[in-house]
């Protein structure tokens, strides 16, 4: 699997990412990179313990990320989640954070896929 | 670090995201330093540390512990944002966040996702746009100051040539102005009556050069007559002062120019006095500017302090009584007051006159105050910070009882807390603070000053922190205190010991109760001899550092104490045992230690010089005799050092074994490892 056919997997905008980042060094060793990032993990506990300005910022660090790697799906759905966030938890948010969910498992497989190759 | 990396810019990249930093920090690294914060605390505490180093600050706003708003806040009130850039960068696409950042100060803001070419771009700009600012401050200083230094001259060379038809030097007039200055300074400091702003200081100060000009006019018989004048003599010369006023008047140009304004006013009004019996107007109180009644009492105290032909310089005490008693005129009492108030520093900053007085300090002042007209000036900021700094220092130390200090070589001086002070009963600032009789040796003994001295300038300015517990006398009580302090070492190549602060703590209650819980682990509570592990410790000590002395362990039994237990109950055997202890404690010499090991049995290390016989003849001859009708009678076991060598463990168990077979042989007996074994070795034969 390419970068390229990486980015088709996750539904990210490869061209994009690659227009701004301006090389495809940098673009895969950021999007590597993503899978190190702790914000998902901190999203995750801290809904768990109901401690929602705290999954707000984690929301909101995954916003700032896939909109620096154009993932543009997961861009998407963790945008609505941190809005849905912003003054506490409401109502959309827990179908959100489904979302933002599935969307980050489909992410993350794509680029443990991407990761595989790469070692392998 | 490497030479280049130190050139190299720095750029403090604040983001909770350790992966947008890296983006940021992978552009960016191979031009500058880059500094990573991860939320807004650890910024501020970076930009504390770095200061005007960072070139530019990279700002996220959505963060952790305190976000990108929180830094700009803290950078505003610490006035970090008119020296250092930020740009900020964040996914909140809002333009209410975007306005107030800028309302904030931020010099840029951009929106994720960004591009990086961009982003370097604007980075670089930035960093451009604020060091061209800085050099074009710098340059206006520059011109500035030359301008200043070009009039300055021009005004000395004139004061001058009057002065030399005068027969003085041209000190006079340097006196007069730095006079002025210093007084005007003040003056602003204790009242708002005279607002001036440091400029016009400065301007009114060169101005005051000029007082004399009309002298030129003055025919030399009279102003050189070294006697007194005669009343039309007299009448003549006061006519400098609006000759001089009326040169001024006559310029051709510069007549709006406030420099030849407070010029005039100055060479007019010089002599006037504040009770209108001055000339030549017999002006009154503020009818009198303020400048020329300043330049009037500079004039008075210099013309008393310089030597004169006509008479001897009188010292600076002298010259300030004699115009505080109305010797030369009446005064504002406001000026007066300055003059009283700046006594001290004045003579420093007469003696150090020289030409081209002005310096960067003033002008960077002079520069502030035009910069930012309606703000505090830098200079009182400062002050401000200063004060509340001095307010927490203060507070704090009231709140932990600890005495604060200041020392310095020089002057030979030392400044305590005002809560330091109090409670020491000494005054805030001791002067030559070492000298013999000086308050402070009655509160720390010499002995401990010379070693606290001492161990200061042992230290490095790496290290220059010592501790030292000493005893003081605070209102009459002898108590412990713990002295913290750092050592003050100059910049110079060789560091040279200045001085060093610190301060001192109470540490009498914990240190007693230490020293209880130390006896208290240490010694037998009922006969106040060392326990049994104390004593073995020390005796380990003791025969290590023995340095060839003779020592003879000893165990001594108290013979029948059973006895005495039936004969006056427990209680008489235990003031038997009691009794024994301090017969042993009596004959205790200098390097021998004494301790009880368990009920009846003690121990006794002695010094042997000739055999040990004598040695248990001194223990028994001290220990045993009648005591309430019961005879004390004692074993002793003993082992020598000569013998058996330095070991504890040796001697002990030699002592103990010889304190077997004694008691096995009957009451009173005495008997040493060695005896024992050459009486084993008999039996065996």
């Amino acid at each position: 699997m390419s970068l390229k056919e990486c980015y088709i997997s996750l539904e990210g905008d490869y061209e994009d990412a690659l227009s701004r980042l301006r090389s495809e060094r940098l673009v895969q060793k950021f999007v590597l990179k993503f899978l190190n990032d702790g914000s998902y993990d901190l999203l995750c506990k801290s809904l768990e313990a109901g401690e929602y300005s705290e999954a707000f910022r984690a929301s909101h660090t995954i916003k700032g990320v896939c909109q620096n790697l154009s993932f543009t799906k997961l861009y998407k759905s963790s945008h609505q989640l941190t809005e849905a966030l912003r003054n506490g938890w409401s109502e959309e948010a827990g179908g959100l954070v489904e979302q933002v969910k599935a969307d980050y498992e489909q992410t993350a497989g794509a680029i443990r896929n991407l990761q595989k190759e790469l070692e392998g | 670090m490497s030479n280049e990396q130190e050139l190299k810019q720095k750029i403090l990249i604040v983001d909770d995201s350790e992966m947008n930093r890296a983006i940021l920090t992978d552009m960016l690294e191979s031009e500058y330093e880059i500094i990573e914060a991860e939320n807004g605390r650890e910024a501020v505490n970076l930009i504390e540390k770095h200061g005007t180093e960072l070139s530019v600050i990279l700002l996220d706003i959505v963060m952790p512990e305190m976000d990108g708003f929180g830094v700009l806040d803290v950078m505003n009130r610490r006035h970090w944002i008119e020296d250092i850039p930020v740009i900020m960068i964040s996914s909140e696409s809002g333009s209410s966040h975007m306005k107030r950042a800028y309302e904030l100060g931020i010099t840029d803001y951009i929106s994720r996702p960004f591009d990086v070419t961009v982003v370097h771009r604007r980075v670089v700009n930035t960093i451009m746009l604020y060091a061209k600012q800085k050099k074009l401050a710098a340059l206006v200083m520059e011109q500035i100051d030359e301008n200043e230094k070009q009039s300055t001259l021009m005004i000395d060379i004139l004061s001058h040539i009057v002065e030399f038809r005068n027969g003085e030097s041209g000190l006079h007039v340097l006196h007069i102005r730095v006079l002025t200055e210093l007084i005007l300074k003040h003056l602003v400091e204790i009242t708002d009556r005279y607002p001036f702003k440091l400029e016009e200081i400065s301007m009114i100060s060169t101005a005051s050069a000029l007082h004399d000009i009309g002298k030129i006019s003055i025919p030399g018989e009279i102003l050189n007559k070294p006697g007194r004048l005669t009343k039309e003599e007299f009448d003549i010369m006061k006519t400098h002062t609006t000759i001089g006023a009326e040169m001024l008047e006559n310029l051709a140009f510069h007549q709006d120019e406030p420099l030849v304004k407070e010029a005039y006013a100055i060479c007019r009004w010089h002599h006037e006095r504040y009770d209108g019996r001055g000339y030549p107007d017999g002006l009154k109180g503020d009818e009198i500017p303020i400048s020329a009644q300043v330049v009037a009492l500079a004039d008075v105290y210099d013309a008393l302090t310089s030597e004169r032909v006509y008479k001897k310089a009188f010292p600076h005490e002298e010259a300030v009584r004699m115009i505080c008693n109305g010797e030369c005129g009446t005064f504002n009492p406001l000026i007066l007051k300055c003059l009283n108030d700046i006594a001290d520093i004045l003579q420093e900053k007469l003696g150090s006159v020289t030409p081209g007085r002005t310096n960067e300090q003033e002008l960077q002042e002079i520069l502030e105050d035009k910069l930012h007209p309606k703000e505090n000036s830098a200079s009182e900021r400062t002050l401000q910070l200063l004060e509340r700094e001095r307010m927490k220092c203060s507070f704090y130390a009231s709140m932990s009882n600890e005495i604060q200090f200041e020392y310095s070589m020089l002057p030979p001086m030392v400044t305590l807390s005002a809560w330091g002070a109090e409670k020491l009963q000494l005054p805030e600032t001791i002067m030559d603070p070492f000298k013999e009789g000086s308050p402070i040796f009655s509160i720390i003994g010499q002995g401990d000053i010379e070693e606290l001295s001492h161990i200061l300038r042992e230290t490095s300015p790496q290290e220059p922190v010592v501790r030292y517990d000493c005893k003081v006398q605070i209102n009459g009580e002898s108590r412990w205190a713990r002295v913290v302090c750092q050592a003050l070492w100059s910049l110079d190549e060789e560091p040279q010991f200045t001085g060093a602060i610190g301060k001192a703590v109470d540490i009498h209650d914990s240190r007693m109760r230490m020293d209880a819980l130390e006896k208290m682990a240490s010694h037998d509570p009922m006969t106040k001899l060392l326990n049994y592990d104390y004593a073995k410790t020390r005796i380990g000590e003791r025969l290590k550092v023995g340095g060839g002395k003779k020592y003879v362990l000893m165990l001594i039994d108290v013979d029948g104490i059973k006895k005495a237990n039936d004969k006056g109950g427990r209680e008489f055997g235990n003031q038997v045992l009691i009794h024994v202890a301090e017969r042993l404690r009596g004959i205790l010499g200098e390097d021998e230690i004494a301790a009880r090991i368990s009920g009846d049995e003690f121990l006794f290390l002695a010094k042997c010089d000739s055999t040990m016989e004598e040695a248990a003849e001194r223990i028994a001859g001290a220990v045993e005799g009648d005591y309430e009708d019961f005879q004390i009678s004692i074993c002793i076991g003993m082992a020598g050092t000569n013998h058996m060598g330095i070991d504890y463990d040796v001697l002990f168990h030699g002592a103990d074994a010889a304190l077997c077979a004694a008691k096995k042989k009957g009451f009173g007996q005495k008997m040493s490892y060695l005896e024992l074994i050459s009486e084993k070795q008999e039996e065996k034969l």
